[in-house]
C-alpha cells in the first residue's frame, strides 16, 4: 500500500497523541497528561466544526454555543445529582446524573436540538449573513447563561467530583485521557466515513453549487442542516468532556472567543483536513503553554501568527507539511 | 413612573444613535469592499483609549475627542494598508480569521500598554449637570449632547454619501467595482478612505460611550455584536437600514430590560420577576433579529442575501 504524505502525517499525529501521555505517565508528569487531554477535547470540538466548516463550507462563528451547551449539560446534571434535587418533577421526575454516558447522551441531544433551531433559521441565509447570525445566536445563549441565576450565572458552576464511567476511575488522569482519546478517534473515524458516504458527496456538492444539487434532485437545505446538526453534536460532546476536565463550567465556554478559538484550531491545522483540528489544537495548546509561560500577553504573538497563517499559509499546518489538498 | 419611562426611552435612543455610529462603518465597509470586519470593535476601543489618554494629559475632553477621531482613523488606515487590503479578494472565512487575529493583537496590545484596569473619562464641564425632564426626573446633559452629536454625524454621513463627489464614488463602488476603476478612479485610495471613515465613526462612538461608562480592553466586543445584529436587521450594505436597525435595537434592548421585569412582576414575585425578566430581556434583540430574518431573509433594506 502506498501511503500519501497526509496519511503519514496523520499517523504521526495519532501516535504522538497516544505516546506523549504514556511517556508522561511513566515519568510521573501528570500535568502533561492533562495538557494532552485538553488537546484531545479541543480537537474533538474542532472535528465537529470541521464537518460544517471544512466539508460543508458553513462558516459557523457560533460553535461555542454547542460547546457550552454540552458543558452545561455536564454541569447541570452533576449538580442536581450531587444535591439530590430532581431537575424536573412534572410531568415525571427527572433526576440528575453523574454518569458520563448519561451526560453525553444529554449533551448530544441538547446540542442537536439547539443546532436544529439555529440551523433552520441561519441556513435560510448564506455568506456573511450566516457568519453574523450564528455569532449572534451564540451570543444570545451566552447572555442568557450570564443573566440566568439558577446555575451560577456569571460565576459558573463547579462540578465537585468528576463524573463517572463504568469500570474506570475517571479521576485518574490517564483513564480520563483514554476516554477522551477514544471518543476523538471515534469522531475522526465517523467524519472520515461521512465524507466518503453518499451524504458526504451531497454535502460537497451543496458547498460548491446549490443550484446544481437542486437540479439533480437533492435538497441542499436539508443536507446542510443535517451536517450542521451533526457538527454541533460532536462539538457539544467535546463541551461535556471539557467541563469534566476542568470540573467547572462557566459562560466563558459560550463566549465568542471560544467560537473563534475552535475556528482557529481548524484553520491552524488545515480546513477540511481530517486531522486538521488535531494538529491545530495541538499547536494552539503548545503555543499557549510555551508563550504563555514566558509572556503574559501571549495572545499578541498568537494573533500575529494567525494573521500570517491566514495571509500566507492558507493550507494550515497540514497544508504546509503535506502540500495542496487532493480533490475529494 | 412616567419620568422613568421617558428616561429609559432617551437611554434607548442614545444607545441606538451610538450603535449607528458603529454599524454605519461596518455596513459601508461591507457594502463597498465586501469585507466582514470583526476588528471594528477594536477601532472603537482605540478611539475610547485615545480620548481617555489625551483628555487626562491635556485636561480637555474636546482635545480627547479630536484625538479619538484621529487615532481611530489612523489605526484604520494602517490596518487597511497592512492587512485588510490583502483580504478583499479572499473568502469570508479568511476575512473572519484575519480580523479575529487583529482583535487578539489590538486587545492584548492595549492590555500590555494600559493594563487591565479600566480608565475613566470625565464629562466636560460645559456638559456636566442634569436637566429636569417632564415628570421631574433628572437627566444628564451629556447624554442628551451625545444623542445630538450622533444625530448630527448621521445627518452629515447621509449628506456625504448622497451629495458629495466622494459619496458618489462610494455608491458607485458598491454598485460596480470594475466599472469605477475603469473610469479612472483610484480604487485603492477610495477603499482606504472608506475604511478610515468607518474607523473614525467607530472611534468617536468609543469616546462617547467611554465617557458614560468606562474605558477598558474588550469594550468593543459587545458593541460589535450588537452592530452585527443591527446590520443583519437593516440589511447589509444599507446605511438607511443601519439607522433604522440601530434605533430599533437600541430601543428594544433598553426598553426590554426596563419593562420585562416590571411586566413579569405582575404575575410572579419580585425577585424571580427580576431574574427571569432580565434573562429574557438579554435575548430580546436576537429574537427580533430572528423574526426579521424569518420574514425578510436579507434584512429590512437589504438588496440581496
Amino acid at each position: 500500500m502506498i501511503m500519501n504524505r497526509e496519511t503519514i502525517i496523520n499517523s504521526v499525529l495519532a501516535a504522538l497523541l497516544i505516546a506523549i501521555p504514556l511517556v508522561a505517565q511513566a515519568m510521573g508528569e501528570i500535568f502533561i497528561i492533562t495538557l494532552v487531554t485538553k488537546v484531545a477535547i479541543l480537537a474533538l470540538a474542532g472535528v465537529g466544526l470541521n464537518i460544517a466548516l471544512g466539508y460543508g463550507g458553513l462558516v459557523s462563528f457560533g460553535h461555542a454555543a454547542f460547546f457550552g451547551i454540552g458543558g452545561y449539560a455536564a454541569g447541570i446534571l452533576a449538580s442536581h445529582a450531587l444535591n439530590y434535587q430532581p431537575i424536573a418533577t412534572w410531568p415525571f421526575e427527572i433526576s440528575g446524573s453523574t454518569q458520563m454516558i448519561v451526560i453525553w447522551a444529554v449533551a448530544l441531544i441538547a446540542s442537536a436540538l439547539a443546532a436544529l433551531v439555529i440551523g433552520a433559521i441561519t441556513l435560510r441565509t448564506s455568506g456573511v449573513y450566516f457568519i453574523m447570525i450564528t455569532l449572534a445566536f451564540a451570543q444570545m445563549i451566552y447572555y442568557f447563561a450570564i443573566s440566568w441565576p439558577a446555575y451560577g450565572g456569571e460565576d459558573g458552576l463547579s462540578i465537585y467530583v468528576r463524573n463517572g464511567f463504568p469500570g474506570l476511575n475517571t479521576l485518574d488522569p490517564i483513564s480520563f485521557f483514554a476516554i477522551c482519546a477514544v471518543l476523538l478517534a471515534l469522531a475522526l473515524w465517523f467524519s472520515a466515513v461521512l465524507v466518503r458516504s453518499r451524504f458526504g458527496l451531497a454535502l460537497h456538492g451543496a458547498r460548491q453549487n446549490d443550484q446544481r444539487m437542486k437540479s439533480v434532485g437533492i435538497a441542499p437545505f436539508r443536507i446542510k442542516l443535517t451536517a450542521f446538526v451533526i457538527s454541533a453534536m460532536i462539538t457539544g460532546l467535546a463541551g461535556a468532556l471539557y467541563a469534566d476536565l476542568n470540573r467547572f463550567v462557566s459562560p466563558s465556554m459560550l463566549s465568542w472567543h471560544m467560537s473563534g478559538e475552535i475556528m482557529v484550531f481548524v484553520i491552524l491545522g488545515g480546513v477540511g483536513r481530517l486531522f486538521g483540528p488535531v494538529a491545530g489544537a495541538g499547536l494552539y495548546i503548545l503555543l499557549e503553554h510555551l508563550l504563555g509561560g514566558a509572556f503574559d500577553y501571549w495572545q499578541l504573538p498568537l494573533g500575529v501568527l494567525l494573521l500570517l497563517v491566514v495571509l500566507f499559509a492558507r493550507g494550515g499546518l497540514i497544508g504546509l507539511l503535506a502540500g495542496e489538498r487532493k480533490h475529494a | 413612573m412616567f419620568s422613568l419611562f421617558l428616561e429609559q426611552m432617551l437611554n434607548g435612543f442614545q444607545s441606538g444613535v451610538m450603535l449607528f455610529l458603529m454599524a454605519s462603518g461596518l455596513t459601508l465597509v461591507f457594502g463597498v469592499m465586501g469585507l466582514i470586519n470583526l476588528a471594528h470593535g477594536s477601532l472603537y476601543m482605540v478611539g475610547a483609549f485615545a480620548c481617555a489618554v489625551v483628555a487626562a494629559w491635556t485636561g480637555s475632553f474636546w482635545l480627547g475627542l479630536v484625538a479619538s477621531l484621529m487615532a481611530a482613523a489612523l489605526a484604520g488606515v494602517l490596518v487597511e494598508i497592512l492587512v485588510i487590503r490583502r483580504l478583499y479578494r479572499r473568502d469570508h472565512l479568511d476575512q473572519v480569521l484575519a480580523t479575529f487575529a487583529l482583535i487578539l493583537i489590538f486587545s492584548e496590545g492595549t492590555r500590555w500598554i494600559f493594563g487591565s484596569f479600566p480608565l475613566f473619562l470625565n464629562v466636560p464641564d460645559l456638559l456636566a449637570g442634569t436637566v429636569i425632564l417632564p415628570g421631574g426626573a433628572q437627566y444628564p446633559i451629556f447624554r442628551l449632547a451625545i444623542i445630538a452629536a450622533g444625530l448630527l454625524v448621521a445627518a452629515g454621513l447621509f449628506l456625504l454619501i448622497g451629495k458629495t463627489r466622494l459619496g458618489t464614488r462610494i455608491r458607485a463602488g458598491e454598485a460596480d467595482r470594475e466599472m469605477i476603476a475603469a473610469l479612472g478612479i483610484n480604487i485603492d485610495r477610495l477603499y482606504t478612505v472608506v475604511f478610515a471613515l468607518g474607523a473614525a465613526l467607530a472611534g468617536l462612538a468609543g469616546a462617547f460611550v467611554g465617557t458614560t461608562q468606562s474605558v477598558q480592553v474588550g469594550m468593543g466586543e459587545p458593541v460589535l455584536i450588537l452592530a452585527f445584529v443591527v446590520i443583519v436587521i437593516g440589511g447589509i450594505g444599507s446605511i438607511k437600514g443601519a439607522l433604522i436597525g440601530s434605533i430599533l435595537v437600541g430601543f428594544t434592548d433598553t426598553m426590554g430590560r426596563f419593562l420585562l421585569p416590571l411586566a413579569l412582576s405582575t404575575v410572579t414575585d419580585a425577585s424571580s420577576a427580576t431574574s427571569i425578566g432580565s434573562a429574557l430581556a438579554s435575548m430580546l434583540i436576537y429574537i427580533l433579529m430572528a423574526l426579521v430574518l424569518f420574514l425578510r431573509p436579507s434584512g429590512l433594506f437589504g438588496a440581496k442575501a
